[in-house]
């Protein structure tokens, strides 16, 4: 004991054996449910001692027209909202550090960067009421336009888009500080030769600005990746509706109605289970590309 | 930097300027004109006139939430499960950062439990293991529930010791000539030094604490352990404004006694994060660039 005790291998251990004993029970333990996806659920058996069906959930998956749905508009919300966060940020970073007024750009960060920290629920309660047929848009829209009052949250035409720009109205300002970190760390006799050499404002931006952080915008890009299988679950869920299932459906919230909800409970792990596989090479996968080409390295 | 101060150059400013106004003013409506909602008279919000200042100022909607128990009972579960995930969350981290910031040949397992860790943690059997494995462990309508599972975070950990790792070496030769064991370290040299960090942190799992609400809807049925983001999910997102038998209704009395209500219920939610926005800026450009530096 007291050889143990003298050991600083042993207290490392110990210091870390409340992360292992949570690790196990919220990490570990979840992954032998997994087996659900192969599985007949009988709930008085539980997991462990209901049988196996091979691969039934898969071929009964194929042949549901409702997953290729839900597929399509995962692809298509995740996609729209890595391009609007990747382009939009970027232009703001620039705008922002063309600026010499010190409060002024502090005030913009300030208040842009503020959504980001509220919750989807807070800002679904938000958006639901601006967005009503008789809120504040569709108000400004009839006395201005003299449109007719749109159903924007029951509307498969508009659902997507506002699944996007909402998406980007919150995570904008959060997005942009790293890229005006990444610009006001631009060695500032680049821009002075720049300057000597004739170039105009939009030349240096051109030449200068967008060359010095192309490093960051493609780490970046590529780790945001990562995330092309997840549409937002929070942001969706809180937002939709019956109506708008035909183009906002997505994968996590299919698997919450049908599997969790609807007790589907194979189905729904079968479902997850791909989402993670694939969820999971997508992280090794940008996280190489991440390291070789960037240097990246998490620890 | 040398700027010229050309037509051209000055209305390049101009551009940028008015562009970035226009943005922080699209950023600011919804939430000003919610508050603006809150404080309104019911009748008129429903006309959807308001836009950032109240129109018939009442005081109604806030006391009539000052009626509502179930608002505050889910207030204090809230600030009880930032307290207590803050407190073990953050010993939990704290702990284990130390391990992990020493070097591999005096931790010999550091690198594998970091892979196992970071592999193992990326993998999430998804939300139907997770709901049986719950039930299995007894946590189903539990407070727990709401806490252990976020006491481990990966993220933290990470930050924690990378801060360390970034810390000059010589602090640590100097205690080990000193005789400090690992522990004399831990709470002496380093924890004075990692103020910032854990206040980073900190401040982190306080936001995501409050925000978070979909733990409770899944395992949790008793009203008396519901957080308060999810007792507000349930009453402001739940009921359907879009369901098509109440489309073009628009106007019966307990809909809009609702909006102004919802209103202020959402504002009040809101407060906290404001109060601690702060705080947050101070810390977290500071925390996202914090650690990034490695040898």
């Amino acid at each position: 004991m007291t050889k143990w005790l003298r050991n600083d291998q042993f207290h490392y251990h110990i210091m870390l054996l409340p992360v292992f004993v949570l690790f196990i029970l919220f990490q570990i333990f979840p992954i032998y449910g997994v087996t659900l996806a192969f599985k007949h659920f009988i709930p008085t058996k539980g997991v462990l001692g209901s049988p196996w069906a091979g691969l039934e959930q898969y071929k009964f998956l194929m042949q549901n027209p409702e997953i290729w749905r839900v597929l399509r508009n995962t692809l298509i919300i995740s996609v729209g909202k890595l391009i609007t966060l990747l382009i939009v940020p970027i232009v703001l970073a620039l705008m922002l550090n063309e600026l010499r007024v010190k409060w002024f750009k502090r005030s913009v960060q300030t208040i842009t960067y503020l959504p980001h920290f509220l919750s989807w629920v807070i800002l679904a309660g938000i958006f639901r009421d601006i967005l009503s047929t008789h809120g504040i848009i569709n108000h400004l829209m009839e006395t201005i336009f003299g449109m007719n009052p749109i159903m924007y949250l029951g509307s498969n035409i508009w659902f997507r888009p506002i699944i996007i720009l909402s998406n980007m109205w919150k995570e904008m300002g959060f997005s942009t500080v790293i890229y005006l970190a990444a610009l006001t760390s631009i060695n500032s006799t680049l821009y002075e030769a720049a300057e000597i050499d004739g170039a105009s404002r939009l030349q240096k931006i051109r030449h200068v600005s967008i060359p010095g952080i192309a490093m960051v915008i493609a780490l970046l890009a590529t780790l945001s990746l990562n995330g092309i299988l997840y549409a937002g679950f929070d942001q969706i869920y809180n937002l939709y509706n019956v109506i708008v299932y035909d183009t906002g459906d997505v994968i996590e919230t299919w698997v919450f109605r049908n599997g969790l909800v609807g007790a589907q409970y194979e189905l729904g792990t079968a479902v997850g289970l791909v989402n993670s596989v694939i969820g999971l090479l997508l992280v090794a996968l940008t996280y190489t590309l991440a390291y070789r080409f960037a240097n990246y390295r998490i620890f | 930097m040398i700027t010229s101060k050309t037509f051209g150059s000055r209305a390049f400013d101009t551009v940028i300027i008015v562009v970035l106004l226009a943005v922080s003013l699209a950023t600011l409506f919804p939430i000003l004109h919610t508050v603006a909602v809150s404080f309104s008279n019911p009748a008129i919000a429903s006309s959807g006139t308001i836009t950032v200042w109240p129109k018939g100022w009442s005081w109604n909607a806030y006391s009539r939430v000052m009626d509502d128990k179930q608002f505050f009972t889910s207030l204090w579960v809230s600030v009880e499960r930032i307290v207590i995930t803050l407190v073990l969350g953050t010993a939990v981290t704290y702990l284990a950062a130390f391990p992990f910031s020493r070097e591999t040949r005096d931790f010999r397992m550091r690198n594998i439990y970091l892979w196992i860790l970071l592999i193992v943690g990326s993998f999430n059997g998804g939300i139907i293991p997770n709901y049986m494995n719950a039930k299995n462990l007894g946590l189903f309508d539990n407070f727990w529930i709401l806490v252990l599972p976020y006491l481990f975070n990966f993220g933290n950990i990470l930050l924690v010791f990378n801060f360390w790792r970034n810390l000059p070496k010589e602090l640590d030769d100097c205690a080990n000539i000193d005789g400090a064991g690992p522990w004399v370290k831990l709470i002496t040299l380093y924890f004075p030094l990692s103020l910032p960090v854990l206040a980073t942190i900190s401040l982190f799992t306080i936001v995501n604490t409050w925000n978070e609400y979909f733990q409770a809807i899944v395992f949790i049925n008793n009203p008396h352990l519901l957080p308060l983001q999810t007792y507000l999910q349930q009453i402001v997102v739940t009921i359907d404004p879009t369901r098509p038998e109440e489309i073009g209704k628009g106007g019966s009395l307990s809909e809009v006694s609702n909006q102004t209500l919802d209103a202020a219920k959402i504002a009040l939610t809101m407060l906290p994060v404001l109060f601690i926005y702060p705080f947050l800026q101070r810390f977290f450009i500071h925390g996202i660039t914090l650690g990034s530096v490695k040898e």
